[in-house]
């Protein structure tokens, strides 16, 4: 296997002039690329970049990468139906939203990402399956690998090790898909499940599944080994050379325009402003004194902020002007604990200052955070 | 030419139209009027039903997820329409044609048929319909402004999109030299040949989502030191700028900013700045720092500036109390809750450390350290921002020396900290030396808070400040 850096090649030049059609000129049928970054963003910015800007006509690309722990939820899903939130911040997991559809996986160096880049009429996913399937027959010809009809790749009947997702645009369109080599399933179970209870949304959800790594059935395969002989596949049935070149997507001069594609994808408005309308109806349940209220909760929350907000407390809780002023404020802000506690604190500031009020206002406030 | 387009209207069907096209004579009193509004002009095209075409992979059906668009917006072709999402896939839809969308289909959530109609649009009667190539030397616009795009016997090949940006400038196609396939002009064309007119940076495409940038301050941008070393030419033609204004509703963090900030300059402030040599903390902290590093703790200045403060505050608790709504009665608060401005993405955020006045120099800086690192993650809790009696904010950090801070209500003083220079000063000898000066200017609520009493308070200040010995006389 060559890899091959960037440097050496002389239609850099043709790249500065042209970024439309003239990418990797020395046209065969196929060119596979790796990312040397581990940053999820900056990887699915170098898919947005190659969906947008290359031309597949003349060649099919596939592309390579891994990511540091991270959790990449479906284009129309909803992050806070699909993982715990809470552990990801605290765990500092990052959380992208990816432009393709489908369900939501867990990343990080144990699991490899492959995309497939093709023009809208190569589009084929099954295609691209079966070629995984064969490469790793071809490493390990005891390996029960196969593809479901839902586009997974089973282990031993089973497991699932690699789910699917696709993006398709006006010319261009691209699968990609994960393969579980060793990823931590410990933590890939805790962050996939939601706490978060009563919500009612029409997102995408996903579909749970046993899962298992590649690793676990034959020790001696690593993602390095498994990444090469998928490349090894796809150089074969594309009739190229085996060379794999690496790409570093922060590279301006080589993909104009990918930092600001980054820092998008990286948006607030992207990532949790995307999420399609949903409402929330719950119980919170205060320990208050020597007593336990129970609050119910309704909101509704479109991009990502909050419509609506009512909170059903009891008679003269906290003074009626302070409610409504709390209801005005929610409205309209973000569904985000950090935002909701910066404005519940600074509007305690204008509050009569009464400890009593005070505590009830930050009890009353805690708990409303806890559900974002 | 408008009372031929009023007779052909009479066989076309229009769904929630709002644009004036009557079919009586009526029209034809309002036609010079027609004239002006440029919408009305296309109001009687040519309808056509925009099919949702092949999906691949045998799908038939898809659920519709997101609309780009709304009845009324005008569309270009390959500007895109909506999202639709079939079994993992997600499809972005791009329109055919230029036009209005008239009608959609379907609504969020709806399953959509391929080969069925997805969305109506109405097409400008004189461009007729567009096909799926690039257009080739568009006919005579009607819009009156904007003859450049008329290239007498030049075929010059470009998108709508591309030739809109080229007429939003002002710019004759002309004159453009394409890169593009078949020397088509691309939009990396006409910005290009824009950026060599007046050696200015654009603005990206307007259709790019732009991020405002962090609040924190980044390396200054090349463009103002570039416009520096270049004298500046007068620019022969006016550039036509197409930016536009754009309001948000304030919301969220910003609200309540609104309400805190109105409510503070109820306060009657008054101010009191001074300037502290601070030569010997500067030395003091340099050889305190590794120390603190090996409990593994980052040493800041602002420790010693809070616990000065607290120290301050035991000798004039009235700095550190509370007025009540009604100006009635003064609370004297017996911890020393001092509060440290923050910048963060959200804006000013002030978290304060607790009870300063039985924490040592050194736990404050670990509690610094604590309430930062959650500062920049984005994880502060209600406690760590309730509470504060007094507030320091060090702006120097950014930049600045002196500032007229606004106090944080319900507390009645605060503090804004210059950046440190090395100045020239004089000492007791008449000698010159360099001193590490900071300024510190004080605001105070001048209903309990007078002159006398903020200037003693914060000479005493400066005082643990510039000795930093005589701390440990007063320490508990």
């Amino acid at each position: 296997m060559v890899l091959q850096s960037l440097k050496n090649c002389r239609w850099l030049s043709c790249v500065r002039r042209t970024p439309k059609a003239c990418f990797w000129s020395t046209a065969s049928g196929g060119l596979i690329i790796q990312s040397v970054s581990n940053d999820v963003y900056q990887n699915l910015a170098v898919e947005d970049w190659i969906h947008d800007h290359m031309d597949l006509e003349k060649q099919q690309v596939l592309f390579l990468w891994r990511n540091s722990p991270a959790v990449v939820i479906g284009r129309h899903q909803n992050p806070w139906q699909e993982c715990n939130l809470r552990l990801l911040r605290q765990k500092n997991i990052k959380l992208a939203r990816r432009r393709s559809g489908g369900g939501t996986v867990y990343h990080d160096l144990g699991n490899i990402n492959l995309t497939f880049f093709t023009t809208r009429k190569k589009y084929e996913r099954m295609e691209n399956l079966k070629l995984i399937v064969k490469a790793l027959k071809a490493l390990r010809p005891q390996l029960d690998v196969q593809v479901t009809d839902r586009y997974d790749i089973l282990l031993d009947s089973q497991y699932k090790i690699s789910g699917t997702a696709a993006k398709l645009g006006r010319t261009s369109a691209y699968h990609h898909c994960t393969l579980l080599c060793n990823a931590d399933k410990f933590v890939l179970s805790s962050v996939l499940k939601s706490p978060y209870k009563g919500l009612k949304s029409n997102a995408t959800p996903s579909v749970p599944a046993s899962v298992k790594n590649l690793f676990e059935e034959d020790p001696s395969l690593t993602s390095e080994i498994i990444l090469d002989a998928i490349a090894k596949e796809y150089a074969v049935q594309h009739q190229i050379d085996h060379h794999i070149t690496l790409i570093n997507p922060v590279d301006e001069a080589l993909l104009p325009g990918i930092s600001n594609k980054t820092k998008e994808l990286q948006t607030w408005e992207w990532v949790y402003g995307k999420t399609p309308k949903f409402s929330i109806s719950t119980c919170l349940n205060m320990a208050y004194k020597d007593s336990v209220l129970d609050i119910k909760v309704n909101m509704d929350v479109k991009h990502g902020r909050i419509e609506v907000c009512n909170i059903d407390l009891p008679e003269q809780w906290l003074p009626p002007g302070l409610y409504s002023e709390l209801v005005k404020s929610l409205t309209g802000s973000k569904f985000c604990p950090n935002e909701i506690t910066a404005l519940v604190t600074t509007l305690l500031r204008v509050c009569p200052q009464d400890d009593e009020l005070h505590n009830r206002w930050s009890l009353l406030c805690e708990n409303m955070i806890r559900l974002m | 030419v408008c009372i031929h387009r009023v007779r052909s209207c009479s066989s076309i069907r229009f769904i929630k139209s709002k644009y004036v096209c009557v079919f009586d004579k009526s029209a034809l009193k309002f036609s010079h009027q027609q004239r002006l509004f440029r919408t009305s002009a296309v109001s009687c095209g040519q309808i056509v039903q925009f099919k949702l075409s092949d999906i691949g992979e045998g799908i038939t059906e898809v659920t519709v997820k997101e609309w780009y668009v709304k009845e009324g917006d005008s569309v270009s072709q390959f500007d895109s329409i909506c999202e639709v999402q079939s079994d993992k896939a997600s499809v972005t839809i791009t329109s055919r044609y230029d036009g209005i969308i008239r009608k959609l289909h379907y609504s969020i959530d709806d399953i959509a048929f391929v080969g069925k109609p997805l969305v109506d649009i109405e097409i400008d009667a004189s461009k007729g319909v567009a096909s799926e190539e690039d257009v080739v030397e568009t006919p005579p616009m009607s819009h009156e402004e904007h003859t450049h795009q008329e290239i007498k016997g030049h075929k010059t090949l470009a998108t709508p999109a591309v030739r809109r940006l080229a007429m939003e400038n002002n710019i004759k196609l002309s004159e453009i030299v394409g890169t593009g396939k078949d020397n088509r002009i691309l939009k990396e064309d006409i910005l290009n040949y824009l950026a060599k007119q007046t050696g200015a940076i654009l603005p990206p495409s307007p259709k790019a989502e732009i991020v405002p940038p962090p609040r924190k301050t980044e390396a200054v941008p090349a463009a103002p030191k570039d416009k520096a070393r270049k004298i500046p030419v007068p620019v022969s033609r006016p550039i036509a700028f197409s930016g536009k204004d754009r309001t948000e509703p304030v919301t969220g963090f910003q609200k309540a900013m609104v309400k805190t900030m109105s409510a503070a300059l109820k306060i009657p402030h008054f101010g009191y700045s001074d300037e502290v040599d601070l030569t010997q903390l500067v030395q003091l902290r340099e050889e305190l720092k590794p120390l603190a590093e090996m409990r593994g703790v980052k040493l800041s200045f602002m420790p010693f500036f809070i616990k000065a403060a607290s120290m301050g505050l035991l000798q004039y608790p009235i700095l550190n109390a509370s007025l009540d709504e009604n100006c009635q009665n003064v609370t004297y608060k017996a911890s020393h809750n001092i509060g440290v401005a923050m910048d963060t993405e959200q804006g000013l955020i002030v978290p304060n450390v607790k009870n300063v006045q039985v924490c040592s120099v050194f736990d404050i800086a670990v509690e610094l350290n604590r309430l930062q690192s959650l500062g920049s993650a984005g994880q502060l809790g209600t406690s760590d921002l309730t509470g504060g009696t007094f507030t320091l904010s060090n702006i120097g950090t950014i930049g600045g020396t002196y500032a007229k801070p606004v106090i944080l209500p319900p507390e009645v003083a605060i503090g804004a900290l210059g950046k440190i220079q090395v100045l020239p000063r004089f000492n007791g000898k008449g000698e010159v030396f360099k001193a590490q000066i900071m300024n510190v200017s004080w605001s105070a609520d001048h209903r309990i808070i007078d002159g006398a009493t903020m200037a003693r308070f914060s000479n005493l200040w400066k005082s643990y400040l510039e000795n930093p010995a005589s701390m440990l006389l007063d320490l508990k």
